[in-house]
């Protein structure tokens, strides 16, 4: 009995310390970014103009920019990932998935500066030879990129999922005379809706947060895109490439932080409309 | 569907434990909390941490790699994000060394004032553009103009009919302050959408080797053959010409310690200062200073 205690001691220690380094993360941030947001209020996150050098910050170009790349990046991800994982689960072979899946989720390990320099030799330079522009750091560009990135998410939490659906489900439809894509379609997938938007919520959590991969292919100008074929400039990537240039507590990396509170902020609506609709879906 | 009666279920099971749990995982977190506040530094003497210029880092890395097996003992790791990170790292303590592409500024002296810096190798900016890219030659004057996006298209330079892509480092960048003090004379560079931000040396060799419209700076031993660099007033950019001070756009390499170096710092950068070290230089692309 004695041994049971000290086990359930030691992994309430493990869970604590997980969530409260998490907690922490999330005081220091607020503690850093907070004085400049509640000085600048609103203008902050509508102001176009970012200029540190005459202490105008205003980041709605950066918050444009990230949104935009993640919800395409989604829209190119998210059915060819569920679709697969649909096919993974049901239809293909037992061999044919054993082989798959190791070969995704290996995927998913490759480290993100690899997928940038991929995508900035090969996809950057497919976009400025196809569409004749002259540069292909684009909006579009990114999207691939990172659609490529949360793809083996989308596919690998789909699939447990779609897995998780119990037979008597799939055997009950059957019995009624229904094809496989009819149970897929009326069956099963409504029955796994709330683990494929879980798997969304990791995805675009994974491409906001997404740092390496698109600031080398974005482009990096501060200016608000107006088409696919523009470059841009991501919450991350203004991070990375002013943090060094910012004198510590100095405005400008009191305005940086403030920049990480709205990634932080933009996480956690997204989180909470997924839930919502997740919880809908019954 | 299955998750959320998952959870559910959880907290209906624990409501009996609730009160006294909570009360644990109070008391448990408070403890971890004020263990968290003790720990103490560990020892540095043993490992050595250099950050900074991206331009600086792979003779760094070199160096390190040839140390480290003299030095089995020693442990040298090193970073990269830039000139102003560097600096701002070392006056931190953050980092042993900071490594530099540029002169510590006024602004920075004033913030780490103990910071001292020591010349480790001499370094060309070399101007790039794509291999295909027909021009060979700049006045110091065109290429300001076309930082400052006076000149926008390469026909105006004798080359063709398309847009000058400009490609630049980001602020932070020693090789990016470098360009601006002896090529912009401290003008801006024109934010437009033709101009992008790139956070690395490599980052920019990369996409100017993609691009036929591209130009960009880098350090002279990022060079290879997957760019073509530019002679700027008809100088080519070499080791010879760096040294001699014909090229215009040169400038020193500097290692930053908090304090005259001391310990493995200083131990290391005498290693670099050494003919051995020196000779890790020039065979990376940089210029020796002996």
């Amino acid at each position: 009995m004695k041994t049971e205690k000290i086990v359930e001691k030691i992994l309430l220690i493990f869970a604590l310390s997980a969530t409260l380094v998490i907690f922490l993360i999330i005081i220091f941030l607020f503690k850093e970014g907070l004085p400049i947001l509640k000085k600048e209020g609103l203008g902050f996150i509508l102001g176009k103009i970012w200029n540190p050098g005459k202490e105008i910050y205003g980041a709605l170009t950066f918050i444009v920019g990230s949104l935009s790349v993640t919800f395409l990046a989604l829209l190119i991800a998210v059915p060819l990932g569920v679709s697969c994982a649909l096919f993974l689960a049901e239809i293909a072979p037992k061999r044919a998935e054993s082989l798959f899946r190791p070969v995704i989720e290996l995927l998913a390990g490759i480290p993100s500066v690899v997928y940038g320099m991929f995508g900035l030799i090969v996809i950057v330079r497919f976009i400025k030879v196809s569409f004749d522009v002259p540069t292909g750091e684009t909006v579009l560009a990114c999207s691939i990129v990172l659609a490529v990135m949360i793809l083996p998410i989308i596919i690998s939490v789909s699939e447990d999922a779609i897995k998780s659906v119990p037979r008597i489900y799939k055997e009950g439809s059957f019995a009624l005379g229904a094809t496989h894509w009819q149970t897929m379609k009326r069956v099963i997938l409504p029955t796994a809706s709330s683990g494929i938007t879980a798997s969304i919520i990791l995805a675009m959590g994974r491409a906001i947060g997404e740092t390496m991969a698109v600031v080398l292919v974005l482009g990096n100008v501060e200016m608000i895109p107006k088409s696919l074929l523009n470059p841009a400039e991501a919450l991350t990537s203004v991070i990375l490439l002013e943090m060094g240039e910012a004198p510590v507590g100095g405005t400008h990396y009191q305005a940086l932080f403030a920049v990480g509170i709205i990634l932080f902020i933009i996480v956690m609506i997204l989180n909470i409309i997924s839930m919502k609709i997740g919880v809908r879906k019954k | 569907m299955f998750y959320e009666d998952k959870i559910y279920i959880c907290l209906r099971f624990n409501k009996n434990g609730d009160k006294k749990m909570k009360k644990e995982i109070i008391g448990i977190s408070i403890c971890m909390l004020f263990l968290m506040g003790c720990i103490s530094e560990g020892n540095k003497t043993q490992t050595l941490s250099l950050a900074g210029s991206t331009t600086v880092e792979p003779i760094a890395s070199r160096v390190a790699e040839v140390y480290m097996e003299k030095h089995p003992d020693a442990k040298v790791t090193i970073q990269g994000g830039g000139s102003g990170t560097g600096i701002k790292m070392v006056g931190e303590g953050t980092a042993d060394i900071g490594n530099a592409s540029r002169k510590i500024k006024d602004k920075e002296k004033d913030l780490y004032p103990d910071l001292v810096g020591t010349i480790i190798a001499y370094d060309g900016i070399a101007v790039v553009v794509h291999p295909l890219n027909s021009v060979e030659n700049l006045t110091k004057q065109q290429l300001q103009d076309i930082y400052a996006g006076k000149i926008r298209n390469w026909k105006e330079l004798g080359g063709e009919d398309m847009e000058i892509v400009v490609i630049t480092r980001a602020e932070g960048s020693g090789t990016r302050d470098t360009f601006i003090e002896l090529v912009m004379n401290k003008g801006k560079i024109e934010e437009t959408s033709s101009v992008l931000q790139k956070p690395s040396n490599g980052a920019v060799k990369a996409t100017v080797a993609g691009n036929e419209n591209a130009i960009g700076y880098i350090g002279l031993g990022y060079v290879d053959s997957s760019v073509k660099s530019i002679k700027i007033d008809d100088v080519t950019p070499s080791s010879a010409t760096v040294k001699g001070g014909t090229y215009p756009i040169s400038r020193a390499l500097y290692m930053y310690t908090k304090g005259t170096p001391s310990g493995l710092a200083k131990d290391f950068i005498d290693f670099i200062l050494s003919s051995e070290g020196q000779n890790i230089v020039e065979e990376i692309g940089f210029i020796r200073i002996d």
